[in-house]
């Protein structure tokens, strides 16, 4: 086990990244990013939300439950909220969440905290390409998933990632 | 390592004075529900908020074939059975909780607090499951307790005996009361190691020997939810963990739920937790919680300078915001 990351670091490791990110600006975001024809890793699946205010931190426990290496969470810049304020509960709501989750030693560098509007393409880009880079430099995240598929009282493991993401294409 | 907090976080703002000296006196917040008696015993406030009429149940504390337990007195002839000592670690505002509608068919509730008990009757008011008129709340000016209730005596507190949390308290003299009772009383002796040392002794292990650490101790999590049941805070009628479509918190006491839960029990409990320490007296597998709570209850003072006190009117951090919370961890 490697000193923080929890994870091994591979060679030829490809992370899992499951990204939670608003409706209204970061998936337009990325949406712009595709339109625009921008290269990025391709190791990132992007999951739609209202807003980030509707973002619970048991959907990052749940993702990296499921197998995810890293997690994205991003929305609206602060005074953009199409809800008016659900990113400023977002924000403190995340400041406790990484703090909590260092402290039980999940490394904060698996989570990665945006604020992407509508026209920044450019920006998402860069989230996750840079996302990809520092979760794989840490390694897949053996620690959650050794935990996670610790056979139960009846002998049987949890069938966690492959049926969740498939094969993530180099 | 997590980020270090200062050595500060340790100490409340709030001057707890000198041992032995009691704090000025507390301002009438709540003059409406009835006035201060400073004067009464304990025996003589119960029996008169019985006899008034207007009450009926006084929750307090009495002795039980081992130490002290939780004592629900409905007539006023019975007021001599409660007792105040060290062993009444009991936060008796859980009763308060709306889920406890048993306790609510008994009638109005006066409710026996320490200053610790207070502050989740604040957080009741604050969050308003709890109306300051449903309530009368006798304050016990409180010195600390032991960490157990189950002596056959009261005993003096010692540094072993004492409940880390008691160290630096800083409401030995609830003010959200509507009558005080008791004697100034003096500061506890220092445990050996207090709660902030342990959270800091944590934080510098490297974060692979604090996931051993955590997980080892949630793996001893048998999730029976003793946690939540005693907990006063603790107020959802349904809690995510039971729900099952979508199951968000497996259910089962393995390893995977088990983090889960205690994350989010931890997490929905930041800036609302007294820490009364009852989810911790609680466990019957001694999972070390004070810890999780004091970690979110120290940043929560560090980002955004609220501490979990005894005035309603301070609104909770979580589902407040301020335009200008630091973000240094967003880009």
């Amino acid at each position: 086990m490697s000193q923080g990351g929890n994870g091994s670091g591979g060679g030829d490791f490809e992370p899992r990244i499951t990204a939670f990110v608003c409706n209204w600006c970061t998936y337009t975001g990325a949406d712009l990013a595709g339109t625009s024809r921008l290269h990025m890793a391709s190791n990132v699946r992007i999951i739609r939300l209202p807003c980030t205010g509707r973002i619970d931190p048991l959907f990052i426990v749940k993702a990296f439950e499921r197998g995810a290496d890293g997690v994205i969470v991003s929305g609206c810049h602060p005074a953009d909220c199409h809800y008016t304020a659900g990113n400023y509960h977002a924000r403190r709501r995340f400041a406790l969440f990484r703090e909590l989750a260092a402290f039980i030693g999940i490394d904060p560098g698996r989570m990665t905290f945006s604020w992407v509007s509508a026209s920044e393409g450019a920006k998402w880009r860069d989230v996750v390409d840079d996302t990809v880079a520092r979760v794989r430099a840490l390694g897949p995240f053996d620690d959650y998933r050794r935990l996670v598929d610790l056979p139960d009282a009846s002998g049987e493991s949890y069938a966690t990632v492959e049926g969740l993401f498939g094969e993530v294409a180099p | 390592m997590t980020e270090p907090h200062d050595a500060a976080v340790d100490a409340p703002e709030v001057a707890t004075g000198a041992p032995g000296t009691a704090r000025p006196a507390a301002p009438d917040r709540y003059p409406e529900t009835g006035a201060r008696d400073e004067t009464g015993d304990l025996h003589g406030v119960a029996r008169e908020v019985l006899t008034k009429g207007d009450v009926g149940v006084v929750i307090g504390w009495e002795e039980g074939r081992r130490g002290v337990r939780p004592a629900f007195v409905t007539a006023a002839d019975d007021v001599e059975r409660l007792v105040f000592d060290t062993r009444c670690v009991h936060n008796l505002v859980t009763y308060l909780n709306p889920r406890r509608a048993q306790i609510a068919a008994l009638g109005r509730a006066a409710v026996v607090v320490k200053g610790c008990d207070a502050k989740a009757a604040a957080g009741l008011l604050r969050e308003a499951q709890l109306r300051r008129d449903q309530v009368v709340l006798i304050g016990v000016r409180c010195g600390g307790v032991l960490e157990v209730a189950d002596l056959d005596e009261p005993a003096a507190l010692t540094p072993e005996t004492v409940s880390p949390r008691c160290f630096r308290c800083d409401n030995r003299e609830p003010h959200l009361v509507d009558y005080l009772v008791g004697e100034p009383q003096e500061e506890p002796p220092r445990p050996p190691q207090t709660v902030d040392e342990r959270v800091a002794a944590l934080d510098e292990l490297p974060a692979a020997e604090r996931w051993e650490f955590w997980t080892e101790q949630f793996s001893r999590c048998v999730r029976c939810y003793a946690c939540r049941q005693v907990c006063p805070l603790c107020v959802c009628e349904r809690c995510v963990a039971d729900k099952s479509v979508p199951q968000w918190i497996d259910s089962a006491s393995h390893p995977r739920g088990n983090l889960s839960w205690n994350l989010t029990r931890a997490l929905h409990l930041a800036g609302r937790c007294v820490e009364c320490g009852e989810c911790e007296r609680a466990c019957p597998s001694g999972l070390p919680l004070t810890l999780l709570n004091r970690k979110l209850a120290q940043t929560v003072r560090h980002r955004f300078g609220y501490v979990a006190g005894d005035d309603p009117e301070v609104p909770a951090p979580v589902g407040d915001y301020r335009l200008d919370d630091t973000e240094e961890f967003i880009r």
